[in-house]
């Protein structure tokens, strides 16, 4: 049966719905990830199923109960900021330590292997203001782990680090919320992350949610042209354009600059608009006959300046269609 | 239950039953003889260790001292608490301020028993407290001279009230104002007494404070900085050796073993100042509050009080210290005004001669 | 569709509530509104009804409209020279490291915590003619008044805009000092716009306390210079013009009202700063820094000067140079001045202090945990800055008129508290609860609500909530404020002298006996009182700053 049953819920703050008539549904062990640009009232959502806001219409339940009216600390959930929010005053053992000693069952056992969950083994002593970001968010997880959560939130846990960091503890996190089994929902604004971490991603945007499913098909087939370019999507093309990207498509399509990739020889001309370095050889703006100008990409091998002409190549894995 | 809640609470409790236990053990018992009597007095009063305990042991009464301020302090004090009196017995009302508790009521109608008729200049009029008020010590205000200062210099000594107006005294005399310091009152006081009623270019008070001032005085706000920081005298590194102080204050310059006293007062400028006790209206003790009334009187008392409140007894029985015997000497003549005078007349002097001294 | 559903908080959380601003109400209406109110009914309830000619009658005298314009105008102007002082004094002191740094911090606050009436005595000995300073003739003079204002409060402002500094992120002075901008422009244009909070704070409590200011005024002003305050005090003792006194009560308590509405704008606007841990801040001095320390120098120099003066004195004995005087403090005066011998009444104060210390901070501690709460209605949150100022009303309101208002109206049993020992310590607890609600309330406030919610989330009921977060934060600043407390305390002498007990007394009290008796050995007695009174603080304050570590607020 579901575990979390979002049921028409709507919260305002001064007659305007930061989350508006929104319903979602959880299996258990499911990770939602919930996708959506700054001021979606996704945070807003997510504080609402922990409780710390009211709700003004709709209800929350789980396993079938109605928990609307259970307070905070009564629900069994557990809450991860962005920025940890740690017990400055406290150590690292003593934060983990902290629910453990609300439910009144202290393990130092039940710590350390928390700590070697979140590979921080040996760091039970430190001071909390001791700590990297990256290591102060995973003392923040061990503690919210230690809770035993029925639920798991997190909110935007990963915003704050750097990009390497950022990728590597995404993979931590999916493995341990796999191996710990936890359901969990999890807000960000950054797609690489929800779509490493989730198993199913609901789009958020303007307080309501636009599209639910698994990464790969809303990143196949975006919604609509609003959710394609916050996926990433820069330009979208309908009628024949498209069918000149995509000869099959029926509607209309959403490129990335991944889409058209500058090749010896390809099946399309293009000129040069300008052209930019980046990681992996340049990102380019190409003006395409019959279509305009859309953005693409070239091997590092392929250096290309402006007003040169080329020839492209189209790539499915930069193309979706949208539904 | 929450923690926070008990102990809030718990707290909350023990200071009501602490207030409620420490209120009630200051109840005295109503009856024919109480165990203690409550002294409402000033926070210069001041008794050697043992002497209030012998009224103890002559009545098995046991006094408690409370202090309320200063004089003024302590009037105002009985004043605003007439419905509910703070003690049995008052002492400290001195005659600047007596006619106000006599007015509004504030004592019972007892003056010892064992006053005679050597006593008689410190009684107050009839009418107006001589039934109420035992005069107790006597502290007169005059205008202390710094001898050694008068040596050096080679000049005399002034000797009366016109003297200070005089141009080899410019500059040398400091005064605390009469507006906030009790013996800068009383010379004003004297003034008044010796000049009478005038206008602030002619004669009377008014005139005389107006050649003062032309002649140099300075005004303090109070006795400890006229006393310790203007005045020459040996205490004090000022440059005026004139200074408007108690009669008793020569004696307490004195040193061990000197035979002269370095400061002296003089003797035609002094103010009476006169302490006196009384039976505070509504007490439960009316009988032994009049005991302890007696007993400030009685020798045991009067004999203790040079050394310990630096005024003179006014029981013609009691004995000087030997120093005091010595050194201190207390003016045949001095200036008096009446109670009631002062009483209805208080603010107008005071808003005419800050105009005048303090312009 | 449900409709609005509510979280209802649990019936224990609003007894808690309750309770915890139950206890302040209580404290400060019965010990301080109700006797105030009783003084000020007296003067304007004339047989019964509301009689409000006085007003116009006292407020039209021209003396009274001169106190009126003298008082606000000396501690406006005392306001001003404190900031403009204060600020480079706590550069120096909070923004740089150097040895002896913490020893400096307490003796600049040292000046605050003096009785008045040895100031008093200090600065005339150093101004009138012949003495030290004889020859600026500053003697009786606004100036001296001036002076001594300045000794007293450049502490607070020190304080309060020096601790708010210390942890303010550097980050933006030097983002603004890579863009191109002067030194003297960041100040004006980065720092300055951030400090005005705590600037404007410590500006309005020094005005306060200026504007009440009593013996300074009347020693050094002589005659010449009055204020309200010293107004209200000859009306009341010396002519028992209750009318009068009471009119002037209700002016002075809406001038201060004024004042406080504006602090509290202040305040207001001093949303959560990005706070560096402020144990690591600080730098070396340097060559820029040589205009703030010159002035630091200064200023130290001048607050010195007086308790200098004071230490000479006290060593100058009737056989010259020596500890005489000190030695004869285990005696209780020559003539018996005393009572009881001073050691005994510097431990009567201490004892004292100590439970006017631990009230201040129970009261002080409720209060600010509930103005500290962030409720959603607008109406609460008004009430609860209403809360704010009447606890800072005690500052504000004449000695003498809690005085005899506590006369007035503790006299029923079982409230006949008039000679109950317990009233000293309460009337000190009162002077002493706005500086500990002005130092712990700004880190109450000052605290991450995620943090709280993090707790709760995890399991914490509110009241554990309450414990674990809010209490366990406000654990260091608790102890900043008891020192503080205790040392205000220890030197109060306004009301403690209306109702300490004869047999009990305090220091400050025994202090202004013996400076009221001729001979000159009971003044030197006095004056070495003083510097024992003055050693103690500075050793409480001292041992406090070793603690304050990572404190925010102070006023």
């Amino acid at each position: 049966m579901t575990a979390l049953t979002i049921d028409g819920v709507t919260v305002s703050f001064d007659g305007t719905a930061a989350v508006d008539d929104v319903s979602l549904g959880l299996e258990p062990g499911e990770v939602l990830g919930i996708l959506g640009p700054s001021g979606s009232g996704k945070s807003t959502l997510l504080r609402s199923i922990a409780g710390l806001e009211r709700l003004d219409a709709g209800r929350i339940a789980w396993h079938g109960d109605d928990i609307t009216a259970v307070p905070v600390h009564r629900r069994g959930f557990a809450l991860m900021f962005q920025d940890g929010q740690l017990f400055p005053h406290r150590t690292v053992a003593q934060n983990i330590a902290y629910p453990l000693r609300i439910a009144r069952t202290p393990s130092h056992a039940r710590v350390a292997e928390l700590l070697a969950l979140v590979g921080l083994a040996g760091f039970g002593d430190r001071r909390v203001t001791e700590l990297s970001g990256g290591e102060q968010q995973r003392v923040a997880l061990a503690r919210s782990l230690a809770a035993e959560p029925r639920l798991l939130l997190l909110d935007e846990p990963l915003s704050s680090l750097d990009r390497e960091l950022r990728e590597r503890l995404a993979g931590d996190l999916r493995r341990i919320l796999d191996e710990t089994g936890t359901t969990a929902v999890f807000v960000t604004h950054d797609q690489d992350e929800a779509f490493a971490v989730s198993d199913r991603v609901a789009v958020m945007i303007g307080g309501r949610v636009r599209q639910t499913g698994t990464p790969a098909e809303v990143w196949r087939r975006p919604a609509s042209a609003e959710i394609a370019r916050f996926l990433g999507y820069t330009t979208v093309l309908g009628g024949d354009a498209a069918r000149l990207v995509r000869p099959r498509s029926d509607g209309a399509i959403a490129l990335r600059a991944a889409a058209l990739v500058v090749t010896h020889g390809g099946p399309v001309a293009a000129t040069v608009v300008r052209s930019t370095p980046s990681v992996d050889g340049w990102r380019v703006r190409l003006a395409v006959p019959g279509i305009g100008e859309l953005d693409g990409i070239a091997g590092a091998q392929h250096p290309v300046s402006a007003g040169e002409a080329v020839t492209v190549r189209f790539d499915d894995a930069g193309i979706a269609e949208l539904s | 239950m929450q923690t926070r809640n008990k102990s809030l609470a718990g707290a909350g409790i023990l200071l009501a039953v602490g207030l409620a236990v420490s209120s009630c053990a200051s109840d005295a018992a109503p009856g024919a003889t109480p165990d203690k009597l409550v002294l409402v007095t000033h926070d210069s009063f001041n008794l050697s260790e043992g002497t209030l305990e012998k009224f103890t042991d002559e009545t098995g009464i046991e006094v408690e001292v409370q202090a309320s301020g200063d004089a003024g302090q302590l009037v105002n004090s009985l004043v605003l608490t007439k419905d509910s009196p703070l003690g049995d017995v008052v002492f400290g009302i001195d005659n600047t301020f007596a006619s106000r508790a006599v007015n509004e009521g504030v004592l019972a109608d007892y003056a010892s028993k064992d006053l005679t008729d050597a006593e008689e200049q410190y009684l107050l009029p009839a009418g107006s407290g001589r039934e109420q008020l035992t005069p107790i010590d006597n502290g007169d205000v005059c205008v202390n001279v710094d001898h050694e200062w008068f040596a050096e210099a080679g000049i005399d000594e002034p000797a009366t009230l016109d003297d200070l107006l005089k141009p080899e005294y410019k500059d040398l005399f400091v005064t605390p104002a009469a507006n906030s310091s009790s013996p800068g009152l009383a010379f004003l006081l004297a003034t008044i007494a010796a000049f009478g009623d005038g206008t602030a270019d002619g004669d009377g008070w008014q005139g005389y404070w107006s050649k003062l001032v032309d002649n140099g005085v300075k005004i303090d706000a109070g006795w400890s900085d006229a006393y310790y920081v203007d005045f020459s005298g040996p205490s004090s590194d000022g440059d005026r050796p004139l200074v408007v102080s108690y009669a008793s204050s020569p004696p307490a310059e004195v040193t061990e073993g000197a035979t002269e006293a370095p400061t002296g007062a003089l003797l035609d400028t002094c103010f009476r100042q006169t302490e006196y006790a009384g039976v505070i209206a509504g007490t439960e003790n009316q009988a032994a509050a009049e005991k302890l009334v007696d007993f400030l009187f009685s020798t045991t008392v009067q004999n203790d009080i040079p050394e310990n409140m630096y005024v003179f007894p006014v029981n013609v029985e009691a004995t000087l210290p030997e120093t005091w015997a010595q050194f201190a000497a207390i003016a045949d003549d001095p200036f008096v005004v009446a109670p009631d005078e002062i009483d209805a007349n208080r603010e107008s002097w005071l808003s005419e001669w800050a105009a005048i001294a303090t312009p | 569709m449900t409709s609005r559903v509510r979280v209802r908080p649990a019936p224990g959380t609003i007894l808690a509530i309750v309770l915890g601003a139950g206890v302040p109400v209580a404290f400060v209406g019965v010990f301080f509104a109700w006797p105030v109110a009783a003084m000020v009914g007296r003067g304007l309830f004339v047989d019964g009804a509301l009689d409000l000619t006085g007003f116009g009658e006292v407020l039209a005298r021209p003396r009274t409209l001169r106190l009126i314009g003298l008082t606000i105008g000396q501690a406006a102007l005392a306001s001003v020279v404190c900031v403009v002082l204060g600020l480079p004094i706590a550069h120096v002191l909070y923004r740089l490291r150097f040895r002896g740094q913490r020893m400096l911090r307490a003796l600049v606050v040292l000046p605050f915590v003096l009785p008045t009436v040895v100031v008093g005595v200090a600065f005339r000995t150093l101004l009138r003619e012949g003495g030290l300073l004889g020859s600026l003739q500053l003697d009786g003079t606004f100036a001296a008044i001036m002076l001594a204002l300045v000794f007293f409060n450049v502490a607070v402002v020190v304080r309060t805009v020096g601790t708010t500094w210390e942890g303010l992120d550097k980050r933006q002075e030097e983002a603004a000092r890579v863009l191109g901008a002067s030194p003297v422009r960041v100040w004006l244009t980065v720092t300055l716009p951030r400090l005005a909070p705590a600037i404007t704070s410590a500006a309005s409590i020094v005005f306060l306390f200026c504007s009440t200011a009593f013996g300074v005024v009347l020693v050094l002003g002589g005659t010449k210079f009055g204020t309200i305050e010293t107004e209200i005090y000859l009306l009341t003792t010396q002519f028992l013009d209750l009318r009068g006194a009471s009119v002037l009560s209700v002016t002075q308590l809406v001038v201060v009202v004024l004042v406080l509405l504006v602090a509290a704008r202040a305040r207001g606007r001093r949303t959560a700063q990005r706070r560096v841990d402020s144990a690591r801040s600080g730098r070396v001095p340097r060559l820029g820094d040589l205009p703030a320390i010159v002035v630091t120098v200064a200023v130290a120099g001048f607050l010195a000067l007086p308790i200098v003066a004071l230490l000479l004195r006290s060593l100058r004995t009737a056989d010259g140079w020596g500890l005489g005087n000190y030695l004869a403090l285990g005696t209780t005066g020559s003539r018996n001045a005393l009572v009881v011998p001073v050691w005994v009444a510097l431990g009567n104060s201490l004892a004292i202090a100590v439970q006017a210390t631990a009230l201040a901070l129970v009261v002080g501690l409720a209060a600010s945990l509930v103005i500290s709460r962030r409720p959603r209605s607008l109406g609460l949150r008004r009430s609860l800055a209403g809360f704010d100022a009447v606890l800072m009303l005690p500052l504000g309101v004449s000695a003498v008129t809690v005085g005899f208002g506590f006369l007035i109206t503790l006299n029923t049993p079982p409230f006949d508290l008039r000679s109950s020992p317990v009233l000293v310590p309460i009337a000190q607890a009162l002077v002493a609860l706005p500086l500990v609600v002005r130092t712990i309330l700004p880190v109450l406030t000052g605290i991450d609500g995620r943090m709280r919610e993090s707790a709760a989330v995890l399991g914490s009921p509110p009241w554990r909530v309450l414990r674990d977060v809010d209490l366990a934060i406000v654990g260091r600043p608790v102890l900043a404020a008891s020192g503080f407390a205790f040392a205000v305390a220890l030197g109060e002498f306004g009301a403690t002298s209306f109702l300490s007990r004869p047999d009990r007394p305090t220091l400050p009290v025994v202090i202004f006996r013996l400076i009221g008796l001729p001979g000159g050995d009971n003044f030197g007695m006095a004056i070495a009182a003083s510097v024992v009174l003055a050693a103690v603080t500075v050793a409480v304050i001292a041992l406090v700053e070793r603690l304050r570590v990572g404190t925010m607020g102070a006023f």
